[in-house]
């Protein structure tokens, strides 16, 4: 099963599911985890459903290629971490 | 609209103060930590919004229905999926910079230069495309920001169906008809910034900031990029206003709700060079429809100020006499006279984006 997992930072403003799915993509992965909590898209994506800017997607240890169609192939048993890039002050 | 209640957005968190005798305090922080760019303040029933604009996860707007004992997250205003073939800038929110009521309906202004309006105070908005899809809009361009914005919205309070809006830059755009359809109601102001034989294009406008008079509302001022403009006909026609002393170069403009003559301005040296002239704070006001003004200064720093008032940083409450304004260095005055006394509320406030009584 495909593992998607969030930042503890987002728990300050809404819930983040640890999600295990079938995904054959990230783009997929991701939307298993919204189905739990809609809101949470939102946080993650744009407005046009690209990743935000300063939110960095891991896919087995590797930066997701990528950030706009969200197409990255996921193995059976991929981990996803949505993390939040180290920017701002 | 509360005159003994305040509300202070900033970089850092959303500041409740109260008036309690002659003193304005810091009652609480509300998003401490977030940054938080407009507000819209307690209405009637004790709704309001907060805007904040969380620097990974985006633009959230969160609501209180009890005039912010308690906030739960709302819709966040959300541009449609952009064409292939759409050009200019990425239909993306990037900041809300205004928040207006109206009888049935909240209006939100933003960056990159949507309004927005939600008949269900935020569960829900709607991206007014008559507005957005103006073919002008290919012209209108960032000021201060990399997109365009809306950051002033003028409801008449006489007529549902007219509403003007301020775009930096894209100039004043007025609807007749509830929003069906728009004009550019710029005529008059003048940019500096472009080619001579541009200037005075509508659509490259930069109004800093645009408050109507709400018991004069044909009366709307304006302080521009490029210096200050008045118009008596409800935007129709503007008139620059050349009397202001030190400096017609600012962000914040006040206009007294029941006297279309008397305005507030905070005036800076020059938008290469945004601090008090010669590093005293002053705020500039008129009482005769620009004629003349008068530089108040009392209870302000007149040494080693270089506090500049954003544009929404200034409110004057519905008594027309209770005026706050806060700096975004975070410094934050209160006067309780129309200006002629000011007294310091606080000098170490995170970076001030906006002030509002209510």
């Amino acid at each position: 099963m495909v593992q998607v997992r969030f930042t503890p930072q987002l728990r300050r403003f809404t819930s983040t599911p640890e999600v295990d799915c079938q995904a054959a993509t990230l783009g997929a992965a991701l939307q298993a985890a919204f189905v739990q909590n809609p809101r949470l898209a939102g946080y993650v994506l744009d407005d046009q459903g690209h990743a935000r800017p300063n939110v960095a997607i891991f896919i087995d240890g590797r930066r997701c290629t990528d950030d706009v169609g969200l197409s990255d192939p996921l193995q059976p048993d991929s981990q996803v971490w949505v993390m939040q890039a180290l920017s701002g002050g | 609209m509360q005159t003994d209640r305040a509300w202070v957005a900033t970089r850092k968190g959303l500041f409740e103060l109260r008036r309690q005798g002659t003193r304005w305090q810091i009652k609480r922080p509300h998003f401490l930590g977030e940054p938080v760019s407009m507000l819209l303040p307690p209405q009637r029933d004790g709704r309001m919004l907060a805007a904040l604009n969380l620097g990974h996860f985006g633009v959230k707007l969160h609501r209180s229905e009890d005039a912010g004992a308690l906030w739960a997250e709302v819709a966040t205003p959300a541009y449609p999926p952009q064409p292939a073939d759409a050009a200019g800038v990425p239909w993306k929110l990037v900041q809300v910079w205004s928040l207006q009521a109206t009888p049935g309906a909240v209006w939100a202004g933003t960056l990159p230069g949507g309004l927005f309006r939600s008949a269900d105070f935020g569960d829900s908005w709607q991206l007014v495309r008559s507005l957005w899809d103006r073919p002008e809009r290919a012209e209108w361009m960032g000021g201060g920001y990399d997109v365009p914005g809306i950051h002033s919205i003028c409801p008449h309070p006489k007529r549902p169906q007219e509403l003007l809006v301020g775009i930096s830059c894209g100039g004043a755009w007025t609807t007749f008809d509830g929003g069906t359809s728009w004009a550019n109601t710029s005529r008059g102001m003048r940019a500096d910034f472009m080619p001579p034989e541009y200037a005075e294009n509508p659509n490259t406008q930069d109004p800093h900031c645009i408050v109507r008079c709400a018991s004069a509302p044909q009366v709307l001022w304006c302080q521009h990029h490029c210096g200050i403009w008045r118009s008596v006909d409800g935007g129709a026609t503007w008139l620059e206003v050349k009397s202001a002393p030190q400096s017609s170069f600012g962000f914040a403009v006040a206009v007294h709700p029941g006297d279309p003559n008397t305005a507030w301005f905070v005036p800076a040296i020059a938008d290469q060079t945004r601090v008090p002239v010669e590093a005293a704070l002053v705020v500039n006001r008129t009482r005769d429809g620009g004629r003349s003004f008068e530089t108040l200064r009392a209870g302000l720093p007149q040494r080693d100020a270089y506090d500049l008032m954003y544009r929404h940083a200034l409110d004057v409450a519905a008594d027309g006499r209770t005026l706050m304004m806060g700096s975004t260095t975070g410094g934050l005055w209160a006067s309780d006279d129309g200006g002629d006394h000011w007294q310091t509320v606080s000098l170490n406030l995170p970076p001030i984006a906006a002030v509002r009584f209510g």
